[in-house]
């Protein structure tokens, strides 16, 4: 798990084009921490790409408005303590369903700008994505929207490999 | 902005506090717990929050953050990080706590559950060294973590006095107005039992969350520390000290009495009740830590004291005693060889083990007696009871029947009723029979003393928060202490209408004798000075003495509360306990230890297994529940005895032994020592370090890690230099070789000291085999070459035997409680047979013993054991090593087809060679 993220922030640094390389360890096997040079060292995954967003100057990553910023931290929330915490088939498909409804009118997260919700989001789901079949991935179908664009947006996807979404149902809305 | 809440939801409480703080024009609106509000969630999600623009907010600490942002207040590094603590971190253990404590009343599991990340709160506000969180004002992060703790803290018993940075940042929150009437407005008075509707409703957090009833240490193997030249530096030169710079042992000659200027140990274990077996885990709860933790002290040459023995008197000796038909006096004698017999075969090192049925105990208690009456700390009053006429006695509880008031069973006791289970008063029971004489007895008054704790109280608390601060209190024992102060004192009844018992010495009570708890422990006293006249050089002596007392978590308010009272009270510079050590409760395959259905290992049936002391001893202290549960398991024995004793420290010893004697004519070589070496030295030292500190502490089963992780580095540091090689080899390499056979020898004497406080009988026979000067059983806290080159050991013998799994298994059939006759057909089936047919019947009982939750917890050994073999492979680690690692893989597989019911598939080699 650790190291899933730590992989994440690696990414993050290239897509957010930091150059210095930032020196990270682990706590306990489970939650990564990053050394900074002025100052203690942070803790957890959302704090540091936070931490990273403002290092690389894009702060409006984070929200420009005050609701912004909070949609994108209550998202940021989520992906650590819902999508991470998940427990077995019956979770994931309430993250799921939760996530498309909310995506229905949505571009992104945030709404209509594209935001580190987004970025750490979308890895999170990726274990998930790569696991469904296609007929689950129409049933979420703006989930599946959704991850199609992040993982086409310039500079996200690094590490991860690209999980397929078609564009044209196979299955009729009945199902 | 409407925040919608619901009463008794602990999540509303920083909500609203940030609204109150931060001033938001916000509406409050209460709605029902189960109620959608969100409409994009499926699931009721509360507090949530409508902006103006109609969109929602779920999470409770984006919530907080956005009225703080709206007040200009953007957020910090630090406040992120403390929220995302919060979020991932202390809401996994916080959900399971209150939990515990609300919906199922487990308080002190509760307390444990929090402890944690209590202590990592108060850690961070220590190193900062700010009044908050994350800044010198209040910030987001405060409300946050308050609300969060709010419902638990604010009931006193939840936080630990010794966290003192903590605490004062807590109640400087708790005085924030908006804080305040968050309060006011969420909990409505009511405390924690206002959450009580609410948390009904929610499911059961998963209790593994934070609290698994685990036997691995905390924090695993310590990584590999980085050592610094000064400390390289320090352990070469306390090295080549050798013995002449060591402290003699302080031999030992009774009578034990403190010395003036000396550190003077004083240990008491918990008294024993004379009239059951005890089982392994009265055993690990009590005397073995209390023995442990003895020889350690006597090992660092301190005047140490340790006794013991049975509690004789009371209610349950006689009534056993009319089922054996025999006098209470002869069950006393009779169990109290039992007992005495058990703990010298598991090797517990009392300096004496008496008992409470003596002269001395009826002097000492009637003279507290008789000063608490003199100081007016008795009451009287008269209580109802039952009487039976014939035979002329008040009945205790247990020698009363009859039906239960509540549900009508007929057959209740006189204090509890088996079938429904509610407590009953034995003059409430419909048609009261004695159980003697089946006559009906009559309700009569009698007359009792009481001791007036309440009076008492203010002198105890004084004492109690002095000896916590002072002294090493376990977590359990302060909560404990704790809450007993927190729900009031009552008067307590010091006497019983008994005979087996120590008579009151006062002319209207001359029927009467002492009630157990109080003279029991008593028993400390009177059994010191059964052994030496002068007893009260260490009862009377707190100035000189510091007293351990060791027992289970049951018996932690007699020795906090109850006992010292009567000490306090009678005013005689008694010596108080400074040190309560409590463990919490071992478990027996998961289940509990029952006399009366055979599940278990009991203290007379360990040494039938033919598993000698050393080695119960050793897997019961691994286990210890320090700080939590823990189970004895038979097939977690057979593994670590395999694993850890086997091949780990027992290889190492034997190995550093073998390569003496094989290669240096049993003579020690001489040692050059390079950097490695050295390196090596300071590694060990550190680790000893560690050991007398975690000891000093009483964290027994902590420090026995550190003996095997100095074994692990020999065994590292011998594979690293292969000896056995470089003998063959050049000058250079021989040279090499001796060294290295030399340091790793005094390893293993290092060792064997170390070991003595856990496994005397091994640390003796290394020390036999090693011929270790006996002088070197002293514990400092430097390493030292103690056999220097030239030294001449004796003959080298493997010191532990491995453990085989159909024997383990055959153990686990006949200790799990299972019924006679299907026990003895197993056993015939498991006597000698032509291979087939004993096939057959493996096949059959392994449809029978299918164990589905044995076989996850194998399962993932399995897998663990898997990816260890491929770790050694990769590394290219010696033959054996793997060869071993392999063994104990195909074994678990084994395990787990038996465990999933099915029938082991082709013999093991098949599968070996296709790798």
């Amino acid at each position: 798990m650790v190291e899933k993220m730590l992989l994440e922030l690696l990414s993050l640094e290239k897509s957010l084009g930091l150059k210095k390389t930032n020196k990270y360890s682990t706590q306990g096997d489970k939650v990564p921490v990053l050394q900074t040079n002025n100052g203690p060292s942070l803790i957890g995954l959302t704090t540091i790409a936070a931490h990273l967003v403002k290092e690389a100057q894009q702060k409006q990553l984070l929200g420009s408005t005050a609701e912004e910023k909070a949609i994108v931290q209550q998202w940021l929330e989520y992906r650590v303590t819902q999508i991470d915490g998940h427990r077995g088939k019956d979770e994931t498909r309430i993250i799921l369903k939760d996530l498309n409804q909310y995506l229905e009118d949505k571009v992104y997260l945030a709404g209509d700008n594209f935001t580190l919700a987004d970025i750490l989001v979308y890895y999170g789901l990726h274990p998930i994505m790569t696991q469904l079949s296609v007929q689950e991935k129409e049933k979420y179908v703006n989930v599946s929207r959704w991850f199609n664009h992040i993982q086409h947006y310039p500079g996200i996807r690094q590490h991860l490999p690209s999980v397929v979404v078609l564009k044209n149902r196979l299955y009729t809305s009945g199902h | 902005m409407r925040l919608y809440l619901t009463e008794g939801n602990p999540h509303c409480l920083k909500v609203v506090a940030a609204v109150e703080l931060t001033g938001s024009r916000c509406e409050l609106q209460f709605v029902g717990v189960e109620e959608r509000v969100v409409p994009f969630l499926a699931h009721s999600k509360l507090p949530c929050l409508q902006l103006d623009n109609g969109n929602y907010l779920f999470s409770t600490n984006a919530i907080c953050q956005y009225l703080f942002t709206l007040r200009g207040k953007e957020p910090s590094d630090l406040t992120n990080q403390w929220l995302e603590w919060e979020g991932t971190e202390l809401q996994t253990a916080l959900s399971g706590a209150l939990y515990m404590a609300v919906v199922q009343g487990k308080r002190e599991e509760a307390a444990g559950a929090l402890q944690k990340k209590c202590a990592y709160i108060d850690q961070s506000l220590m190193k900062r060294s700010c009044p908050f969180l994350a800044a010198d004002a209040i910030t987001v992060a405060d409300i946050v973590l308050w609300g969060a703790l709010y419902p638990l803290l604010s009931d006193s018993t939840f936080l630990p006095g010794d966290l003192k940075a903590l605490r004062s940042w807590f109640e400087r929150v708790c005085a924030v107005a908006a804080c305040r009437k968050a309060v006011e407005s969420i909990l409505k008075g009511k405390g924690l039992q206002a959450l009580k509707p609410y948390l009904q409703k929610q499911p059961a957090p998963s209790q593994r969350a934070e609290t698994p009833a685990s036997n691995e240490p905390e924090g695993g193997e310590s990584a590999d520390r980085v050592l610094t030249e000064e400390e390289i530096g320090a352990a070469a030169e306390s090295w080549s000290k050798g013995l002449s710079a060591w402290p003699k042992p302080k031999p030992i000659e009774h009578p034990v009495l403190p010395q003036p200027n000396e550190k003077n140990v004083l240990i008491t274990s918990a008294l024993p009740y004379v009239n059951n077996v005890p089982h392994l885990g009265n055993i690990i709860g009590c005397v073995l830590s209390a023995d442990v933790f003895a020889r350690f002290c006597r090992l660092r040459n301190w005047t140490t004291l340790f006794v013991c023995g049975t509690d004789e008197y009371g209610t349950a000796t006689e009534t056993k005693a009319l089922e054996e038909g025999l006098s209470p006096q002869q069950i006393c004698d009779k169990y109290h060889a039992v007992h005495a017999h058990i703990y010298q075969w598991f090797g517990i090192s009392f300096d004496h083990f008496g008992r409470t049925t003596t002269q001395r105990q009826t002097e000492i208690s009637q003279d507290i007696f008789r000063r608490l009456l003199d100081r007016d700390f008795l009451l009287q009053d008269t209580v109802e009871q039952l009487r039976c006429e014939s035979c002329q006695k008040f009945l205790a509880d247990r020698f009363v029947e009859g039906t239960c008031p509540f549900c009508n069973y007929e057959e209740a006791r006189g204090d509890q009723c088996d079938k429904c289970g509610k407590l009953i008063n034995a003059t409430e029971l419909k048609s009261p029979q004695c159980k003697i004489c089946k006559g009906t007895p009559v309700v009569k008054s009698s007359k009792h003393l009481f001791l007036d704790l309440p009076k008492l109280e203010a002198r105890l608390v004084k004492w109690l928060e002095d000896s916590m601060v002072s002294g090493n209190w376990t977590p359990n024992a302060r909560f404990i202490a704790r809450s007993w102060i927190r729900d009031g004192l009552k008067p307590r009844c010091i006497t019983r209408d008994l005979k087996w018992g120590i008579p009151v010495p006062l002319e209207e009570f001359k029927d009467k004798v002492f009630y157990v708890w109080f003279d029991a422990p008593i028993g400390y006293l009177s059994i010191t000075a059964n052994y030496t006249d002068q007893w009260e050089r260490w009862w009377k002596n707190p100035e000189q003495v510091q007293l351990y007392n060791f027992m289970a978590k049951d018996n932690v308010p007699f020795h906090s509360v109850v006992f010292p009272c009567s000490l306090l009270g009678a005013e005689d510079n008694y010596t108080l306990v400074n040190h309560l050590i409590a463990t919490e409760y071992l478990n027996y395959e998961d289940g509990k230890f029952s006399k009366s259905r055979g599940v278990g290992v009991f203290g007379d049936m360990a040494k039938e297994t033919g598993i000698p002391a050393d080695i119960w001893r050793f897997y019961l202290l691994f286990i210890r529940p320090e700080g939590q549960d823990s189970s004895f398991s038979w097939s977690d024995l057979l593994l670590k005895n395999n694993s850890e004793l086997l091949n780990n420290l027992g290889n190492f010893i034997n190995r550093a032994g073998m390569f003496v004697c094989k290669f240096f004519e049993g003579r020690v070589p001489e040692m050059e020592l390079n950097d490695d070496d050295k390196r090596l030295l300071a590694q060990a030292t550190w680790e000893l370090r560690q050991y007398l500190q975690l000891l000093e502490k009483v964290r027994i089963r902590d420090a026995l890690k550190c003996i095997l992780n100095i074994s692990r580095h020999g065994n590292q540091y011998i594979q690293a230099n292969e000896p056995w090689k470089r003998i063959k080899g050049t000058d250079a390499d021989r040279q090499r070789a001796g060294t290295v056979t030399g340091v790793a020898v005094n390893m293993a004497c290092l060792l064997s000291i170390m070991l003595q406080p856990y496994m005397p009988s091994v640390s003796a026979s290394i020390q036999e085999q090693l011929l270790a000067p006996p002088q070197c059983n002293v514990l400092t806290e430097e390493f030292v070459c103690i056999l220097p080159s030239g030294h001449q050991i004796g003959a080298v013998s493997p010191l532990f035997q491995k453990l085989e799994t159909d024997q383990i298994e055959s153990w686990r059939k006949r200790f799990g409680g299972q019924q006679p006759d299907e026990g003895s057909a197993n056993q015939s089936k498991t006597e000698a047979k032509p291979a087939a047919e004993t096939k057959a019947a493996v096949a059959e009982d392994a449809g029978k013993d299918a164990d589905p939750q044995r076989a996850k917890q194998l399962a993932e050994e399995v897998t663990k054991q898997g990816e260890v073999v491929r770790e050694l492979k990769a590394q290219k680690a010696e033959k054996a090593v793997i060869g071993a690692a392999v063994t104990k893989l195909l074994e678990l597989k084994k395990q787990l087809v038996l465990a999933e019911g099915k029938t082991p598939e082709a013999p093991a080699q098949k599968g070996k060679k296709k790798k």
